[in-house]
């Protein structure tokens, strides 16, 4: 994920001008840009690596995430980590992470939590730009009455503080990750819907739009092949940040008992089943929740990183500001 | 600047009734009668009738909305139905938990996160800019019932016999107890009036009451039992503060009128602090209205992880309960002071940038 491909050419007029200032397509020079950023470049390595723990998860973990290791091995319940090389003894199995309150390797749990993390992210966020998305289109496009009817009830969903109500949404949709997904995707609605009904807004009246509007073209055509890739731009930006948010507060829901139930290896879930012991097994608090960390960071740098890099104001060129 | 104040609060009308109907929506739609959840599984349908007619649950919900609405109105919350008690009188005793709680959060976010984003900015690309800006971007990325805990861990248990031992639970240490203000100053209130509510709520505000009355065992003690639970709830803000205040600061110094000022030898500090930061500081302005969301959602996991007895603690469990009449009362509480908070975050922009004052 984080190889970058030669630039190649991509038109044909490229005999014609030199080839450093021919044609280059938004893609690239975004991807030339994020290059040049040390944060983005680190947030990409943070979820490259993340990516491959998850994709790799049956691999690299060496114990199941959910069977209890009782009568496997001889360890005992919320045992500290066991590293070989930090002078754990040899003949003692191995346990990087240490064993958790019902006798299973934290580690393995930790290593498939990295797939419900990706899975939180993508799903809520991808719902939200969804719904989001068309809510925002609708309201710019057609304004009058839509405009406001839409507007003011996602006015009214960004009135309560974002994690409150995705709480009450669980409760009344009962605890559980999907319903808790559910949730965090409603309440992350408004920011897409806000973000596409302003490029909207500012497309709306352009010549071009007005050009195809004179061709004949329907409404749905012209939001879908005009107006949206305008928006793009924003949407993606706000959509990686907001992957960020997502899984910040799928793990708080979780920990707070209303997401992921027990044997699910979800981190926030994880933490919070152990946030008792933390004075007597710090290292089940300690692992989840720095994964959380290293996992939101990813996400928070690679958004800044696509945000400069995909901001026109920034100018061509790519020199960070 | 009149015609924009009336128009931004007319507009806010909407959204405040909006919270009301949702509010109402939700806590009906959650599954499950309150009943049961407050009886018990096993309470006959005998049981459940009268439980019902007196919390006034078997009308039609069109009925109960219509009532439920002209109390919220008058500021009446009802009865909560797991405590049996004025939901009034539960307000005041866990909202200013919260209130201190997110409060302190917010003065330390600001007291870091400022002279963070300024140094930064100054210092544009050095590597005290680096550093300040790898800590903000690891900032935002804190889960806040991980750090809670770590921090609890840490100067609770590490740093047990050292000076630096901080409790890591309730809110004064078991055995002390702030005296009210009105009591210390000798007030003639009448127990149980609305008066005495009002001033309950102040007083339950330990670090105002205890500065109030010269209690500073009292004081001492509660800053120490909220300097965890604050530390943890401010990181995010800090953090979000402090990005804010370089980026803008930074577009503020590319400014001409800027160069002005260090054209005619004007010493930088003043360029900096007189005139540049004052620019710089609306777009904070706003930023600091919008974490007030965030500060109460974390409220929630700081109140839990540290057992404190807050909103965001009693709305949960309110929640678990179906106690219908808690969940209305605190949720519109907290929605409706979002809501004022940033209107009056909207307002001020025209005090502090005149430009505005014109549209």
């Amino acid at each position: 994920m984080t190889v970058q491909t030669p630039p190649r050419e991509s038109s044909g007029n490229v005999a014609l001008v030199p080839r450093e200032s021919g044609p280059v397509s938004m893609g690239r020079t975004t991807w030339r840009r994020l290059w040049r950023r040390r944060s983005a470049l680190v947030g990409m390595a943070i979820l490259g690596l993340l990516v491959f723990v998850a994709l790799f998860a049956p691999w690299i973990a060496p114990y199941d995430p959910i069977e209890p290791l009782i009568g496997i091995e001889p360890v005992k319940r919320r045992e500290p980590p066991c590293i070989h090389w930090l002078g754990c003894p040899r003949d003692r199995p191995q346990h990087l992470m240490g064993i958790d309150g019902n006798v299973r390797d934290l580690f393995s749990r930790v290593v498939f939590g990295s797939r419900i993390s990706l899975m939180i992210g993508m799903t809520t966020v991808g719902f939200a730009i969804v719904v989001g998305t068309i809510l925002g289109a609708v309201a710019g496009y057609l304004g009058g009455g839509v405009d406001n009817t839409i507007m003011r009830v996602m006015d009214v969903l960004l009135a309560f503080p974002s994690l409150l109500l995705a709480i009450a949404i669980v409760a009344v949709l009962g605890p559980g990750l999907v319903n808790a997904l559910l949730a965090i995707g409603i309440v992350s609605i408004p920011a897409y819907a806000r973000v596409m009904r302003a490029s909207v807004l500012s497309v709306k009246e352009m010549d071009f739009v007005m050009a195809s509007r004179a061709l004949g073209a329907g409404w749905v055509w012209i939001l879908a092949r005009s107006v949206l890739p305008n928006a793009l731009t924003p949407l993606i930006v706000v959509g990686t940040l907001g992957i960020a948010t997502a899984i910040l507060d799928a793990a708080a829901l979780s920990f707070l008992g209303l997401g992921a139930q027990h044997p699910t290896p979800e981190w926030g879930s994880m933490l919070g089943l152990e946030r008792n012991q933390v004075f007597s097994a710090p290292h089940l608090v300690f692992f989840p929740g720095l994964a959380i960390m290293l996992t939101v960071l990813g996400f928070n740098l690679l958004g800044d990183g696509l945000r400069d890099a995909l901001d026109p104001r920034l100018g061509h060129g790519g020199q960070a500001k | 600047m009149l015609q924009y104040t009336a128009r931004r609060l007319l507009s806010s009308i909407p959204v405040l009734i909006g919270i009301l109907v949702v509010t109402f929506l939700l806590a009906r739609l959650i599954p499950g009668d309150a009943c049961h959840a407050i009886l018990g599984e096993h309470a006959t349908a005998a049981a459940c009738e009268r439980f019902d007619r007196a919390n006034g649950l078997d009308r039609p919900i069109t009925v109960q909305f219509v009532i439920y609405m002209g109390r919220m109105l008058q500021g009446d919350f009802g009865d909560s139905i797991r405590f049996s008690r004025p939901v009034s009188l539960i307000l005041v005793e866990r909202l200013p938990v919260t209130i201190e709680l997110s409060l302190s959060a917010l003065a330390i976010a600001l007291v870091i996160g400022i002279p963070a984003g300024i140094v930064a900015a100054v210092r544009h690309n050095s590597s005290t800019d680096v550093a300040t800006m790898v800590g903000a971007n690891i900032g935002v990325s804190m889960p806040v019932f991980w750090l809670g805990l770590m921090l609890a861990y840490v100067f609770a248990l590490l740093l047990k016999d050292t000076p630096f031992a901080l409790p890591p639970s309730a809110r004064l240490t078991a055995g002390m107890s702030a005296v009210p203000f009105y009591q210390v100053f000798g007030w003639q209130v009448v127990k149980g009036s609305s008066l005495e509510q009002f001033l309950e709520f102040f007083a339950n505000l330990y670090i105002f009451n205890s500065i109030l009355t010269s209690q500073w065992e009292v004081l001492g003690d509660a800053i120490k039992h909220l300097i965890l639970p604050s530390v943890a709830l401010s990181t995010i803000p800090a953090s979000i503060i402090a990005r804010i205040t370089r980026s803008s600061l930074l577009e503020v110094l590319g400014l001409e009128y800027i160069r002005a000022a260090r054209a005619k030898g004007m010493p930088e500090r003043t360029v900096i602090f007189k005139h540049a930061l004052r620019n710089a500081l609306l777009p904070v302005v706003t930023v600091i209205g919008l974490q007030l969301g965030g500060l109460l959602g974390g409220a929630v996991l700081t109140e839990t992880i540290f057992g404190l007895a807050g909103v965001g603690r009693i709305l949960f469990e309110a929640i678990t309960a179906r106690d219908y009449p808690i969940i209305q009362a605190f949720t519109v509480v907290i929605a409706v002071g979002y809501v004022t908070v940033n209107l009056i975050v909207d307002l001020s922009y025209t005090f502090l940038d005149p430009r505005l004052r014109l549209t």
